[in-house]
């Protein structure tokens, strides 16, 4: 098992620092598209790791990512990178307890909901405080920030998603949450506060997708509230997710290479029929394949394998 | 003031109509229809396409958009959304399948209104004259939109609660194995009234096609109003849509007269955090054992 | 006064759904080491009275008092973490997760204490008392019926508590079954575990409950030890009248 470990580390480690060498060797559009598929890689496999133990359907990335671009537009010029950053990661935190405390003790559909028009209702605020006290609309971004130390801090955040997410299966938490996914009135009755576990996930999720948008901002040289909180961001994550498999860590990331690649063929050649597509993704999800990239891979595995899980009595 | 609580009164009739519909879907046929605003925008557009083409009357087009979007929905109803009725094991998962395939739905509607009528905003003229009351000046669309809303809701309102389909309709609301004990045919009653939802909506988006102008992409924001209206009111209730409906509209309507026009979005939210964290509920929903 | 504490003492508690009182001014005490038996028709709201006593469900009025410690209303994890603890009326097992997941997590986040136990050696000998010996890689899920209650009792055991839950634990097993359900509950009750049964088979009942509590549409109609309440008068024409078939 160790020796598995370590092999498991060795590889990742030379997968990593193999990535890393892309912006030396890659031109200016691969690593552009190098950068979405990292965004989207992070969002997705942070989305999953609250959604897929607890199957809350959240529509709220749209929302972490805006505060976090919104934070680098407002402050970037201001403070140190590094201290930008840490803001920004505290109040998409702060934001993810508040929606969380008031929502997570609900029933899902109350979530989804309430996800689904929270970008919205910040983009709203952030306007209305921005043309009434602030009196600026849309900022410029002038931070020393290159494409390839975007996407090294990307790349960053996904090594530390993988990570977390391994370490919360293996911790307390994730106990807690995989029986809250299975029966969520035993685990109240075995002595699990559910919603402080709801909650301290969606924070983990929510920051890391605070971080993604803070760490993107910089690609745009010119930011309105409408471009930070674009809802289009909530839906393409969630498909992802789905595509991929929510329920294993490792899912969403098969779903969010392969859209990531046909989002940017599809708007670049057939921009009207994008939303067409993207709703199609959406059923074929639901009719053809309900656990994802995921679920088929590992109905493959059992029907190769029919008697490994059983042990005998 | 009175202007905007008139205004307000207004606003809050056609959301109380529009969230009816969607109560009926959640409520009866346990479907969260997210791709209810789509369904409005579409009849919009049809409105507009019979007014501006035939010359015809949006409340004549009502004889003709309600029958249409009945059948329609009937359709979506028994070939998409069926099939995950009958596969749910539990009503959670259900709701998260209906959640994603009418997700679907909507971004496929709204790709084909987008790729027919563009991004652009439509709107057309009809009975656009002033109208004097209580000392205010109200658009004459509007006041026809209202007494029409109101026809419709009342009727739906009577047909539920004085017939014996109303009955057995809210018979399948409250509980559908006990539905099925007494000999109603909850398949069908529920297919039936998520048709009879959609269509309700349709003809709110007619009536709304007379004074708002819409874009194939605005579909989402009534989609959202309409779920609050539900939630607030509390789910599968009549009454409660219309005074939550009432609720919303009207202090959306000061909110904007009095602070900003651009913060109606942030007071749906607050009155529907309220109404959660108070009642989870919903106004007039009952508390579950 | 020098009677010992008694380790559940209900007062007043009250609680009702729209118009029907479903428990009315229910009062109770148990003592160290006692099995109650709470006993009614079906509908008499004994369920309800459990869901109160572990936090499913909030009381309307009325006090709980566990160890002397008012836990009414509190929510159901804190109560699980003061030492009480249940099983389901329908028998609520982790069918995902294998026997030995099941009781550790009664084991790993109930009471703070227990925090520093060898999980390890705990669930075994936890499953061993239930009679599920080296069953812990077996799925939830593949177990029968009476081995899923045994499962659910030693994930109620796990922590240790000082008061048990049990909600018709008994109902639905065969007579041989019966008899080693019957013998497996007085063996925790020799092990000082305090227990509150709620049931319909009037053999484990006479078997094992020192006192009967018993309820009739939410009201408490009579109590005292078993023998003479059940043959109690009212208790009968409640039991007749409720459910002729079971009686």
């Amino acid at each position: 098992m160790n020796a598995r470990l370590a092999t498991f580390a060795l590889l990742t480690a030379a997968g990593l620092s193999l990535m890393a060498m892309v912006p030396y060797l890659a031109n200016a559009y691969w690593l552009a598209l190098g950068i979405s598929l990292l965004q989207y890689t992070v969002l997705a496999t942070a989305w999953g790791l609250f959604s897929g133990p607890t199957r809350y359907v959240s529509l709220a990335t749209t929302a972490f990512f805006g505060v976090g671009a919104y934070t680098v537009a407002v402050l970037g010029e201001a403070l140190p990178w590094p201290v930008v950053l840490a803001v920004a990661a505290m109040l998409g935190a702060a934001l993810a307890v508040l929606v969380g405390l008031s929502t997570l003790r609900l029933s899902g559909v109350y979530f989804v909901i309430f996800t689904f028009g929270l970008a919205e209702l910040i983009r709203q605020l952030v306007v209305w405080f921005e043309v009434n006290k602030s009196h600026v609309l849309g900022r410029y971004v002038f931070v020393p920030v290159t494409q390839a130390l975007i996407y090294w801090q990307l790349l960053a955040l996904a090594a530390a998603v993988f990570a977390l997410g391994w370490l919360i299966a293996r911790s307390r938490l994730g106990f807690a949450l995989r029986i809250i996914g299975e029966d969520e009135t035993v685990a109240t009755h075995c002595g699990i506060n559910t919603t402080i576990a709801k909650v301290t996930l969606f924070v983990i999720s929510a920051t890391v997708m605070t971080l993604v948008g803070a760490v993107m901002a910089p690609r745009w040289t010119y930011i309105e509230p409408s471009i930070a909180f674009n809802a289009m961001i909530s839906f393409q994550v969630l498909i992802m997710a789905l595509l991929g498999g929510a329920h294993r860590l490792w899912g969403p990331v098969l779903g969010a290479v392969p859209l990531t690649l046909l989002f940017e063929l599809l708007s670049a050649n057939f921009p009207n029929t994008f939303t067409i597509i993207l709703g199609c993704i959406f059923l074929v999800i639901v009719y053809l394949l309900p656990r994802g990239v995921v679920g088929l891979i590992e109905r493959r595995r059992e029907t190769s394998v029919p008697v490994q899980r059983r042990l005998p009595a | 003031m009175t202007n905007a609580i008139l205004t307000g009164l207004m606003l809050g009739g056609m959301y109380a109509l529009i969230a009816m519909g969607l109560t009926l879907q959640y409520g009866v046929a346990r479907i969260m229809n997210l791709s209810y605003g789509e369904v409005l925008i579409a009849a919009a557009f049809g409105a507009q396409g019979l007014f501006t083409g035939w010359a015809l009357s949006p409340f004549a087009g009502l004889a003709f958009v309600i029958p249409v979007a009945f059948l329609l929905n009937l359709a979506i109803y028994r070939v998409l959304l069926s099939p995950l009725v009958r596969r749910a094991r539990t009503r959670d998962a259900l709701e998260v399948d209906s959640i994603l395939a009418t997700f679907g739905l909507a971004f496929i509607l709204q790709g084909i209104m987008l790729s027919m009528f563009g991004g652009a905003y439509y709107s057309y003229s009809y009975l656009a004259s002033p109208v004097h009351l209580f000392g205010e000046t109200i658009a004459a669309n509007r006041l026809a939109a209202l007494a029409v809303c109101i026809l419709l809701g009342g009727s739906l309102y009577l047909a539920l609660t004085q017939t014996r389909g109303g009955t057995a309709i809210r018979a399948v609301a409250v509980d559908p194995a006990a539905a099925q004990l007494v000999a109603i045919d909850v398949a069908r009653t529920a297919a039936f009234t998520f048709a009879l939802g959609g269509a309700l909506v349709a003809s709110a988006g007619v009536l709304i096609s007379t004074f708002l102008t819409f874009s194939a992409t605005s579909g989402v924001v009534f989609t959202m109003k309409a779920l609050i209206v539900v939630v607030m009111g509390g789910v599968g209730n009549m009454l409660g849509c219309l005074v939550a409906g009432l609720l919303l509209g009207v202090s959306e309507a000061l909110v904007a007269s009095l602070i900003d026009p651009g913060l109606t979005l942030a007071v749906n939210f607050a009155l529907f955090l309220v109404v959660l964290l108070v009642k989870p509920a919903g106004l007039f929903g009952r508390a579950s054992r | 006064m020098t009677a010992p504490l008694p380790v559940l003492a209900v007062e007043g508690l009250t609680r009702a759904f729209g118009g029907l009182v479903a428990v009315n001014n229910l009062a109770l005490e148990i003592g160290r080491g006692e099995i109650l038996g709470l006993l009614g028709p079906n509908g008499s709201g004994k369920t309800t009275a459990l869901n109160l006593m572990s936090g499913a469900l909030r009381p309307d009025a009325g006090t709980i008092r566990l160890m002397g410690c008012d836990i009414a209303g509190l929510p159901p994890y804190r109560i699980a973490r003061l030492g009480l603890t249940r099983t389901f009326q329908l028998v609520r097992v982790l069918d995902g997760m294998d026997c030995r997941e099941n009781v550790m997590a009664g084991l790993v986040f109930g009471r703070p204490h227990l925090a520093a136990v060898d999980i390890n050696a705990r669930t075994a000998t936890l499953l061993q008392r239930v009679g599920l010996g080296g069953q812990e890689a077996r799925l939830a899920c593949e177990l029968t019926y009476i081995d899923r209650k045994r499962l659910e009792l030693a994930r109620a055991l796990a922590p240790a508590p000082d008061l048990l839950l049990l909600d018709e634990w008994l109902a639905g097993l065969n007579p041989s079954e019966l008899v080693s359900g019957i013998d497996l509950i007085r063996s925790l009750r020799d092990d000082g575990i305090t227990i509150v049964l709620v049931e319909h088979v009037m053999r484990a009942v006479r078997a094992l409950c020192d006192r009967c509590v018993v309820m009739s549409g939410g009201r408490k109609i009579a109590e005292g030890v078993t023998g003479s309440v059940l043959a109690d008068k009212a208790v009968v024409e409640a039991y007749l009248g409720g459910i002729a078939a079971d009686a």
